[in-house]
């Protein structure tokens, strides 16, 4: 006789990615006709910036097995760059602790945010390559930590807890992406860019380094690979996605402060991406999706006071996460176990 | 240059310690172009260290390694350019990869297409098998199945010099029959010279030119099959007897000792 875990474990690939898909979707279109066309847009926008993290983020975990949970670290490097590097100048003057910032336009501070992201990965992933497995983990959840003191304590630049103010949206010339629609199509353009990056990557003969990287280091060293610069790349390029996220984040609140950057966040983040499942990009988008869903959807509880949405979407999300690496431990439509 | 005699690869008083542990220590052996040489020795005895020390995957503390008079350096990606192709102990091939894909990370970022096919076809002609299941997951395939494909993976680097690290492990007597074979087949046919670490002494002493016996990190006796026949070396190595006493005993312990040990 089979029992409901073992059936659920057991249940085809192809069945459960068809259903989940299904389902979110379903959620997703009831949610935004319930609730008309303004939610919508706010919705689609933080799914955008959270489905970049997500597939970014299993790029590293995912396909080639670094379980990172300092990704958040790349996130906030990016939304800080852009703060510093764009936030009106005229504005920030008028305050205390008021820093310098040059003022520049979105699109000359986007792609300062997306290399400074990628160049901090690559001295982090130098030091990083040494450790693996459990060690990894300890090591990102110290760069995770480090990162955010830095934004919190290193005030001439990004002015401590009292954040950063005025983030310009982005313009071309003299046409400026100030309504919330066209935010939201940049933004779903970005995501689209990173997804094909990624499919590119994983399709690839790379991509299929990296899966041999995953499964046995050793054995693929053995053929003249140096795992280490292909580690190297891809933890380099993910972070450098993660930084496109937090320039896209910055300017899209137009306000940041350290506590979107904090290590919880990547907790959420990571759980997103055991929750899709490993090694696969559409469960990445669809778990992105699912959180985004009921993270939004939670203010909508009646019985449930707004301060406490955050820590409800913490417990159902940590509940959710239990429950499938109980039934389910490659993840909804993920290709493996973690 | 080498020290002595027309060796292509000469390994001079190799030492590799682990910590404390001193795997190797002071092994010395050579084998010549084209020849089959096997290396011998209880769990242990230093064996699969020896094949590491060659492709820059072990800790050498003493000795050098020399390949066609020159010094190979320590870095593995250098030595396999150099014509050395390591097939490791315990199969390992990537069980998410299908066969076509595994067998391509033997020679992934070789450029010359035309070249990649025609040792996908040298491959494939030696091991039909490969070709029929291409399109499958390498986890589909039976435990002698996987072992052809690493060794067939480790062909597609068109080794000059090829190192096998007990092939015939944990495989159905039968199986194992196909696998020297095979081993010998290459040895022939491609011309590839092979030093291959096995338990199995009845089935490799049958296709080898030449062997060494380890033990202990250090080389014990050389010769070839029929000398090794001979003498009770094995049995004495085998049975923790270090001085030989000349007593007859069975020359092959672990060709019948249980486990996953498997002999004709
Ligand atoms: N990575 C390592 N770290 C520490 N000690 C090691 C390591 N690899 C091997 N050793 C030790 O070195 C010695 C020789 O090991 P090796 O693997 O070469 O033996 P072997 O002859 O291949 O044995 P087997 O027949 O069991 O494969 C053993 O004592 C082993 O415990
Ligand atoms: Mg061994």
């Amino acid at each position: 006789m089979t029992t409901l875990p073992q059936t659920l474990r057991e249940w085809p690939r192809a069945d459960i990615e068809r259903v989940a898909t299904v389902f979110v979707l379903g959620w997703a279109v009831a949610f935004m006709l319930w609730q008309g066309t303004g939610f919508t847009v706010t919705l689609m926008t933080v799914f955008a910036i959270w489905a970049i993290l997500a597939v970014s983020l299993n790029l590293v975990v995912g396909f080639t097995g670094l379980l990172s949970v300092g990704h958040i670290g790349f996130f906030g490097i990016g939304a800080y760059t852009m703060a510093i590097l764009a936030s009106d100048a005229s504005y920030d003057q008028l305050r205390t602790e008021a820093i310098p910032t040059p003022g520049w336009p979105f699109f000359a501070a986007l792609p300062i945010a997306v290399a400074l992201a990628g160049l901090v990965a690559l001295g982090v992933g130098i030091v990083f390559n040494r450790f693996r497995d459990d060690i990894f983990v300890l090591v990102s959840f110290g760069f995770a930590i480090i990162a955010f003191s830095f934004f919190l304590n290193l005030r001439e630049i990004t002015r401590g807890a009292f954040g950063i103010h005025e983030i310009p949206r982005p313009a071309f010339g003299s046409w400026v992406l100030d309504g919330e629609v066209e935010f939201l199509v940049f933004a779903l353009i970005c995501l689209a860019l990173v997804v094909l990056v990624c499919w590119l990557i994983v399709t690839s003969s790379f991509g299929r380094v990296l899966t041999a990287i995953r499964e046995d280091e050793e054995a693929i060293a053995v053929f003249g690979y140096r795992v280490t610069h292909f580690k190297l790349a891809v933890w380099v390029l993910s972070a450098m996605m993660a930084g496109l996220a937090g320039a896209l984040f910055a300017s899209w609140t137009s306000f940041i402060d350290p506590n979107s950057f904090i290590l919880l966040e990547s907790m959420l983040l990571i759980a997103i991406v055991i929750l899709g499942g490993l090694a696969t990009i559409w469960g990445s988008l669809l778990g992105a999706m699912a959180f985004v869903l009921l993270e939004e959807g939670m203010r909508f509880l009646p019985f449930l006071p707004a301060e406490f949405v955050g820590q409800a979407r913490q417990v159902v999300l940590g509940v959710l996460l239990v429950l499938l690496m109980l039934f389910r431990p490659q993840g909804l439509v993920g290709r493996y176990k973690l | 240059m080498t020290a002595s005699n027309d060796a292509t690869l000469e390994l001079t008083d190799i030492a590799v310690h682990y910590g404390a542990v001193r795997a190797l220590d002071g092994v010395s052996l050579g084998i010549r172009e084209g020849e089959a040489v096997a290396v011998m020795g209880p769990n242990g005895a230093g064996k699969s260290t020896v094949l590491k020390a060659i492709m820059g995957l072990a800790p050498v503390v003493a000795g050098a390694v020399y390949w066609r008079g020159h010094r190979l350096e320590a870095a593995t990606h250098e030595i396999v350019k150099e014509g050395i192709c390591f097939v490791p102990q315990g199969r390992r091939v990537f069980t998410h990869l299908t066969i076509e894909e595994n067998l391509e990370m033997g020679c992934l970022f070789l450029g010359d297409e035309a070249e990649k096919r025609r040792r996908l076809e040298s491959v494939i002609e030696l091991f039909p098998i490969l070709h029929e299941k291409r399109r499958d997951m390498a986890s589909q395939m039976s435990g002698g199945q996987q072992q052809m494909l690493a060794i067939g993976r480790g062909l597609m680097g068109s080794p000059d010099l090829l190192l096998l690290d007990e092939p015939t492990l944990g495989l159905a007597p039968i199986v194992v029959g196909e696998v020297f074979q095979k081993v010998r087949e290459i040895s022939d046919r491609l011309d590839t010279t092979i030093m291959i670490v096995e338990h199995n002494i009845k089935g490799v002493l049958g296709i080898v030119d030449r062997a060494y016996v380890l033990d202990k990190g250090r080389v014990v006796h050389e010769g070839t099959p029929a000398s090794i026949r001979e003498t009770n070396i094995l049995t004495d190595v085998f049975l923790g007897r270090v001085q030989p006493e000349g007593e007859d005993g069975d020359p092959f312990p672990l060709a019948q000792a249980g486990g996953e040990r498997t002999g004709f």
